[in-house]
């Protein structure tokens, strides 16, 4: 199960946006309605696999003591569920599905507007409003733009998540209260809001009890009073409940045996010389992301330790940095390109710097975080026995920050996989740029409306990402883990 | 009418709640050890009645299953082999007539402690206003008053204690059992709810016609139960079955009390001691259980860090050589949980025996108490290739292994043919620990490799 989400997990959302866009606009073809769904299955999909990946992992890891108290208070399992496993992994579903908004945000802006065949999709929006307005070299419109954008941003995070977040720190799974727990005016003008407290007593909590009744006989408990009977009674509801499974999974199995099959047959349209091609692709993408994460690591390191590591700047500047980070990089990509594009072959640096834009941050966050933890005993050894310079870094901050690094890495690795299929190939004005990659060959291919093309490079994709978190980011993680954590 | 002053409870006459019938728990075996093996006991033949009207006891040393036998009994886990029944019924799944309380409380963070303490009535089918109503009239027999809509965090452990309590009394349950319930808390704290939970009992202002205790603390045990029950490690069973005292001799000043508790100091300090022997001036009413532990498969080394058994050895040393355990553990300020695994480790070394609850240092005891720092190594390193298979086994993987080096997970398969998984990783641990100090191999942790003293590299330099 859990190689599976990997899986799914790295498969780049933007390649399969034009199959999903085209089935949906077939289907409604009078209406925007075919678009806008689309976009929801693209975020869905983009947000689906690391939360199930993050509840599988909280569920696995529930205190045993409270697995044991329900097991003893004899909860019927919908109630196990409402009261243990969803609180429990609630914190990590939250994170989970703030990290999948900014990723959200990110696709969205790129599927604005998008070209399949000799059709154009274009959806009004501020990610097309800004391609519009490079286009036409409207400095005003840009600047209002980007000023539109930040604010949106902004808002969201002060009227959504940081109430959501606040809210959350009751599922914290320690027994003490932390020195400071996150605070949301938000969130306390909701709580003395008489308004919402109406509501909840006349709508919520009824509705919650009529719910609670019927999820109560739908499962019953075991009739303790006469074992033999429901005994009997349980092991036929055993066989039917079985066989109902066993139905569910040939249908499952007949419906994956199917779509490998059309698959293949779809894979054997490609001819030899687009197989032969993709490999250098690939080789040309991991470079540029490799290069991207360098120069990522090269700047966001030092300057995020050197913020961490002051508490003063650490306090005003975090909120920011999580701000900047969550702005979508492909909104700017159109801005950026105005310059990129007048210098010769451009677009080979090009690529790079925009995949920079939408990694970087998330380097940079996660140093932070980790120059912040770094104990202050040990940073007093380190200025006791005379670690300064190169020493300090050696051996204090660099192993310091390693797990949180290798975080950072991590997302933005796969984060500038994703942004290959919008950063290699680009339409700006009326000319069609595009730079030796898998994220162009996707991109055009998709553009092209090449779906054999399309869904070999995919494949090719999603396995080399694969590949990669496989033999360098779990092998970074279990040394991190073993070596480096500071506990 | 149950009752429940402790003494007459306890009579054959009275009426069988609940009863365990041979029991055994081994260890979760993975088929790829399903060796010829004999498998690792935790719990062996444990053979226990629970009358209306008792508060029994299960005393034990870490590491003696008494938590698992517990769990049994309330049937969260199957017992391996045996069963236990209830009311004369056998019993599968959770007792719907039990409620537990937690060592850690349990209590669930995102509740407040109306709703922890409802949680518990979630199965009867009550409408939620008696569930409130019960839920409250718990809360305030059990001094939680004014603290309903408080969040667990916002509490102090004894007061969490408390919702633990009020939460498994809501239920009205017949057979209560407390995991450890005190060990968590301050003295003072505990003191308090230890007396107002037998004053409740006592009064018959709940309805619980039983209680099962599990514990490490002797004083604990003889100032709560009724009958109390030693169990023995390796693999857990019932070593003695002791009446409790009658509840007016179990002040602090009773002399019964001070021969009780000195009694059981003495049974739980000598393992391996033959307890008939310990209780020959003892009137009727003591019932041994099994005499002699079965032999274990395997050596089962107690997971001791090696600096405590020198500091228990020079302790002991400085006191001419025998020391009395229970003033030795006044005066290491230990409790009973922490001074008897290092008592183990002393004898498995040869270093120190038990008699009658004094502790005894050997001749190479001795010798060890007087060297130097590096004498002691070389003392200890002579007791852990005598004394302790496991390391002895490590260090003969090595002679024979090319280069002398041995991957960890070669001698972590063989632990498991013997040991649970985790229980194998504890033993390893352990091994590693008092080798390395004997300097007999080397282990490179990231790497999971040993290497033979002789022939590891040379000290990198830093």
């Amino acid at each position: 199960m859990i190689p599976l989400l990997d899986v799914l997990q790295s498969i780049p959302i933007l390649s399969f946006l034009p199959i999903v866009t085209l089935a949906l606009v077939a289907a409604f073809p009078h209406s925007n309605v075919g678009l806008e769904l689309a976009s929801v299955i693209l975020i869905f999909t983009s947000q689906a696999w690391n939360m199930t990946f993050s509840f599988y992992h909280s569920a696995k890891t529930q205190p045993v003591d409270l697995q044991e108290a329900s097991t003893i208070a004899r909860l019927r399992p919908w109630r196990r569920f409402v009261t243990l496993e969803v609180p429990s992994s609630m914190i990590g579903l939250i994170w989970n599905s703030m990290m999948s908004w900014a990723g959200g945000w990110f696709f969205l802006m790129a599927s604005e507007q998008f070209v399949s065949g000799s059709r154009s999709f274009q959806l009004p929006g501020l990610g097309s409003y800004l391609q519009a307005a490079a286009n036409a070299g409207n400095t005003t419109a840009i600047l209002c733009g980007l000023f539109t954008l930040v604010l949106l941003i902004v808002l969201l995070d002060q009227l959504f998540w940081r109430p959501v977040v606040a809210w959350a720190d009751k599922f914290k799974l320690e027994q003490s209260s932390g020195p400071e727990a996150p605070h949301s005016f938000v969130l306390d003008a909701l709580h003395r809001s008489a308004l919402v407290d109406t509501v909840n007593r006349r709508v919520f909590r009824p509705l919650g009890r009529l719910a609670a009744g019927l999820l109560d006989r739908l499962q019953p408990l075991p009739d303790t009073s006469s074992p033999e009977k429901s005994g009997g009674q349980r092991s036929r509801v055993m066989v039917v409940r079985r066989a109902v499974g066993r139905l569910c999974l040939l249908l499952l199995g007949v419906l994956v045996l199917f779509g490998l099959w059309s698959m293949i047959r779809e894979l054997q349209k490609v001819p030899h010389g687009a197989w032969s091609g993709l490999p250098p692709a690939a080789l040309a993408t991991w470079g540029r992301t490799l290069t991207a994460m360098l120069i990522g690591a090269a700047w966001t390191v030092p300057v995020g330790v050197a913020i961490g590591l002051s508490p003063r700047w650490s306090r005003r500047l975090q909120p920011v940095v999580q701000v900047v980070a969550s702005i979508p990089a492909t909104a700017l990509f159109p801005v950026l390109l105005i310059f990129l594009l007048k210098v010769p072959s451009g677009l080979e640096f090009g690529s790079v710097l925009l995949m920079l834009m939408g990694t970087q941050w998330y380097i940079l966050f996660n140093v932070l975080a980790g120059a912040m933890a770094i104990p202050t005993d040990l940073r007093e050894a380190a200025t006791v026995y005379h670690a300064t310079g190169w020493r300090k870094w050696r051996t204090l901050i660099l192993p310091g920050i390693f797990p949180y690094l290798v975080t950072g890495l991590l997302t933005a690795s796969g984060g500038a996989w994703n942004a290959s299929i919008v950063s290699e190939y680009v339409q700006f004005g009326n000319q069609t740029h595009s730079t030796l990659g898998l994220g162009a060959t996707i991109a055009e291919a998709a553009a092209a409306g090449n779906f054999p093309l399309l869904l070999a490079a995919t494949l090719i994709m999603a396995a080399f990402v694969v590949f990669i978190n496989v033999n360098v980011w779990q092998r970074m993680y279990a040394l991190a883990a073993r070596r480096y954590t500071l506990a | 009418m149950v009752d429940r002053s402790g003494q007459d409870g306890a009579s054959p006459a009275a009426g069988v709640l609940l009863e365990a019938r041979a029991c055994c728990k081994t260890y979760q075996e993975t088929d790829k050890h399903k060796a010829a093996h004999p498998a690792h006991m935790v719990l062996d033949g444990i053979q226990l009645k629970i009358r209306a009207g008792e508060f029994v006891v299960l005393l034990g040393p870490s590491g003696s299953g008494k938590s698992t036998m517990l769990r049994i009994l309330a049937g969260l886990i199957p017992p391996s082999s045996g069963q236990v029944f209830f009311d004369g019924q056998p019993q599968s799944g959770p007792n719907p007539h039990a409620a537990i309380v937690f060592q850690t409380f349990a209590l669930f963070p995102w509740l407040t402690v109306l709703q922890n303490v409802v949680l518990g009535l979630r199965a009867q089918p009550l409408s939620d206003a008696e569930r409130q109503e019960r839920a409250l009239a718990a809360i305030d027999v059990i001094g939680l008053d004014g603290f309903e809509n408080a969040y667990p965090k916002e509490l102090s452990g004894g007061m969490r204690q408390r919702v633990g309590f009020a939460r498994a009394l809501v239920v009205q349950p017949e057979l209560l059992f407390l995991d450890e319930p005190f060990s968590e808390l301050d003295v003072l704290t505990a003191a308090n709810l230890r007396k107002q939970l037998l004053d409740l009992w006592r009064a018959q202002q709940i309805p619980t016609k039983a209680i099962l205790m599990v514990t490490h603390n002797i004083d604990e045990a003889v100032t709560m139960g009724d009958r109390l029950l030693v169990l023995g490690t390796n693999p857990g069973r019932i070593r003695v079955e002791l009446p409790g005292l009658p509840p007016d001799e179990r002040g602090p000043h009773s002399a019964a009390r001070t021969d009780l508790v000195d009694l059981i100091f003495r049974i739980m300090t000598s393992p391996h001691e033959d307890v008939a022997l310990l209780l020959k001036d003892r009137g009727p009413g003591a019932k041994t259980g099994t005499l002699a532990p079965p032999p274990q498969p395997y050596q089962t080394l107690p997971h001791v860090e090696i600096g405590k058994v020198t500091g228990l050895v020079e302790a002991v040393h400085a006191r001419g050589g025998r020391a009395d355990l229970h003033q030795l553990q006044g005066a290491l300020r230990l409790i009973l949980d922490q001074l008897l695994p290092v008592v183990e480790a002393a004898d498995l070394l040869g270093l120190a025996y038990t008699e009658k609850g004094d502790l005894i240092l050997t001749e190479q005891g001795r010798d060890f108490a007087e060297a130097g720092v590096l004498g002691q190594k070389e003392l200890f390193s002579e007791r852990v290739l005598a004394n302790v298979s496991l390391v002895r086994f490590i260090v003969q993987a090595l002679q024979t292994a090319p280069n002398h080096v041995v991957p960890d997970e070669d001698i972590l398969s063989f632990l498991q043919t013997y040991f649970g998984e985790e229980e194998a990783r504890a033993q390893l641990h352990t091994a590693i620990g008092w080798g390395r100090y004997a300097e007999l191999f080397s282990f490179q942790e990231d790497r999971g490799l040993f290497r033979l003293a002789e022939a590891s590299e040379p000290a990198q330099p830093a």
